[in-house]
């Protein structure tokens, strides 16, 4: 698999699979396309190159089912100011087709007391908690976590990585970009660095072409 | 599927309810930009009844712009775009669902104010009853090609005056067909075709406007 | 959950060799190289000939005298700037549907030289209407659809220019200007009727006068001499295009080292 961020090559020559209740954390430095890969997993960003399946299948025959069965949290808390907490979670649980947030996400991010209050008097790291709070409400068994823990307390971290330990029991698969605050037993773990797209793989690119445009 | 649509046009409505006076900006700009063209063209009753039609159709027209630019971007900064992206909904009905709920909260209140404004431009009842229909069935083509405008721009640093440049044009046949058929009335020489063309464009722009601006958003939000 | 890899240097190429024949910038830019001259030359012969049988040879007309002969310039520029707009959709669906790399070069280079072409025609129609109407602009149903017509024009051009992305951008406009040629024959359809509502005073003589054929040689002779400019312009615009693909191809590549 290989990604163009924006006109800059990001990563190339990347592999990998995962079983039930696996897990993998994405590692490296900024800029080597940890989110990018994230988005291309939750098909939001095309790849240059390459297939995605899912249980041998390619998910772009049936991109709706695949986004069905994904949780995305990205660096966006995607909570609006103007709706509480219970308001924001219960939208989020209605949009992903559930007919009702599952009870206990709040208790299980430790926000439960902050249910009525308005998401601007929420700090970042309670919009954050509240955010990841949507895994839970409405349940799929792919969750792609970009940097989870950031802006978080100890014990929202623990909490984090016990839930996600939870989901694994349960035959779920987590995908996690971290600069290495979450540990995950068991878990792979792809050095995205290694995969940067060099400068003489372009080079060499850029020959090619002018190879072929010679003649003018 | 239909719950959720209307729990995302519900949605829409309770954020722009709760975001208080701004919601309002479009009816109190379209009163504003009614009564300046007395001020300009002067007070004679006349004249003001020969430009009524279409002063108010103009106005209407630029405070159903107004709002436009929030339309997704506020959305798109807040991740929630890319959230409603990975839902069950498919991207044109979050699309239909955007556009519903900006017709609910500037279109429909246009049609309410603009009875009150066509009188202060001295326009005949017969236009009045006219204007309130055309105004019904064209502002909801000015929300839809708008949502197509918005998609386009989602995600520049700048796109609020690109819209207007994108979708002005666009507007046109809306407002020659809107003016027509109170002009129409006013006149006493009919008013069907005129109001029929509209109704067709509105199913036209439900079908294509949703299509063309889901295809933006596939694009734009990466 | 599994992930397949390609290289980078196969993805430059599955990009580049498929689907069509201009979709190889390299064959475009041979194909175009031999037009190239051609295009330039038949440009000046039959811009040459269409004026020298136009302002020479065809008579004048009995009623507006030599003031006529505007439209020489006038109708063939519009027919063009409808042509180009045309173009641009029609590329734009090749884009989209088939990612054609070239149809977006063609679209982008195309679009100023459609608007240069809108912009004459309503220039030439204003010049015309002095010596007509005795003012410089008429709300005519034609000179306000082209009117309409430069401002989408200009639209699919900023929103082009917008976006820091190129590739971006062009898809983007792309559907711009899907949604443009959909609403172009509304708005024409509005505007004549907007314009039987509100019958102007003067008489519109431009709607096809009686034209003799002295007249009509000299029109497509232009017709056709704006026709080859347009492929001569185009040409370069595009291999400027490619050429600067490979500038931000090349410089990436020393961003990365």
């Amino acid at each position: 698999m290989a990604c163009i961020r924006g006109e800059r090559p990001v990563f190339s020559g990347v592999s990998f699979s995962l079983e039930p209740g696996g897990a993998l954390t994405l590692v490296g430095p900024n800029g080597s396309g940890k989110s990018s890969l994230l988005r291309i997993l939750a098909v939001l960003l095309k790849p240059a190159g390459g297939t995605l399946t899912w249980e041998g299948a390619p998910v772009d025959q049936d991109w709706t089912a695949h986004r069905q069965r994904l949780h995305y949290v990205g660096h966006l808390d995607a909570v609006k100011p103007t709706l509480t907490a219970t308001e924001n979670l219960r939208d989020w649980a209605r949009f992903r087709g559930a007919a009702r947030a599952a009870p206990g996400a709040l208790e299980a991010l430790g926000i439960e007391e902050l249910a009525d209050v308005p998401g601007r008097f929420l700090s970042a790291g309670q919009r954050r908690r509240l955010a990841l709070a949507r895994l839970l409400a409405a349940p799929a068994p792919l969750w792609l976590l970009d940097e989870p823990t950031v802006t978080l307390d100890a014990d929202a971290s623990a909490r984090v990585t016990a839930m996600i330990a939870a989901h694994r029991t349960d035959g779920g698969i987590a995908i996690v970009a971290t600069h290495g605050e979450i540990a995950l037993d068991g878990a792979g773990r792809l050095e995205l660095g290694e995969h940067a797209v060099s400068a003489d793989m372009l080079m060499t690119e850029a020959d090619g072409e002018s190879e072929e445009e010679e003649q003018w | 599927m239909v719950g959720v649509f209307l729990r995302l046009v519900g949605r829409e409505l309770t954020l722009a309810v709760r975001g208080g006076i701004g919601t309002l900006m479009a009816v109190v700009f379209f009163v504003i930009a009614v009564t300046l063209f007395p001020l300009g063209v002067g007070p004679e009753l006349g004249l003001l009844s020969r430009i009524a039609p279409g002063a108010v159709w103009v106005a209407a027209l630029l405070a159903a712009l107004l709002s436009l630019d929030r339309l997704f971007v506020a959305d798109h900064e807040d991740g929630s775009l890319e959230q409603l992206m990975l839902g069950v909904l498919p991207i044109e009905f979050v699309v239909l669902a955007k556009a519903v709920a900006h017709w609910l909260t500037t279109g429909l209140p246009l049609a309410a104010a603009a009875p009150v404004l066509a009188l202060l431009l001295n326009m005949s009842v017969d236009g009045l009853v006219i204007l309130i229909v055309s105004l019904l069935l064209g502002t909801p083509i000015l929300s839809l090609i708008g949502a197509v405008g918005a998609a386009l721009t989602v995600g520049l640093r700048r796109g609020g005056a690109l819209i207007a440049l994108l979708v002005l044009p666009l507007y046109v046949p809306v407002l020659i067909f809107g003016v027509g058929a109170v002009e129409g009335a006013v006149l006493d020489v009919g008013v069907h075709a005129n109001l029929s063309i509209l109704a067709g464009g509105l199913v036209g722009a439900l079908v294509l406007g949703p299509l063309a601006a889901a295809a933006a958003l596939r694009m734009t939000v990466e | 959950m599994a992930t397949r890899a390609t290289g980078a240097t196969r993805r430059g190429r599955t990009r580049w060799a498929s689907i069509h024949f201009f979709a190889n910038p390299a064959r475009f830019l041979r194909v175009a190289r031999a037009v190239y001259p051609w295009a330039a030359g038949s440009t000046a012969a039959l811009i040459v000939a269409g004026l020298v049988l136009g302002l020479y040879v065809a008579p004048p007309d009995y009623q507006q005298g030599d003031a006529y002969r505007i439209i020489f310039v006038h109708v063939p520029a519009a027919w063009m700037s409808l042509f180009i707009y045309v173009v641009i959709a029609l590329c734009s669906a090749a884009s989209l549907v088939w990612r054609h790399p070239l149809a977006d070069l063609v679209a982008k280079s195309s679009a100023p030289v459609g608007a240069a072409f809108t912009f004459i025609t309503l220039l030439s129609g204003s010049l015309w209407g002095q010596p007509m109407w005795g003012t410089w602009w008429v709300w005519d149903a034609r000179l306000t659809s082209m009117l309409i017509l430069f401002f989408l024009y200009l639209g699919y051009i900023a929103l082009h220019a917008a976006f820091d992305d190129p590739a971006k951008g062009a898809r983007v406009a792309a559907i711009l200007a899907l949604v443009g040629v959909v609403n172009v024959p509304i708005v024409k359809f509005s505007v004549d009727w907007w314009n039987t509502l509100h019958q102007p005073a003067t008489i519109s003589k431009i709607d096809a006068p009686s034209i003799d054929s002295s007249m009509v040689a000299p029109l497509l002779l232009m017709a056709a001499g704006f026709m080859a400019y347009y492929v001569t312009v185009l040409i370069p615009r595009v291999r400027a295009q490619i050429a600067s693909r490979r500038i931000r191809n090349l410089r990436m590549a020393q961003v990365s080292r």
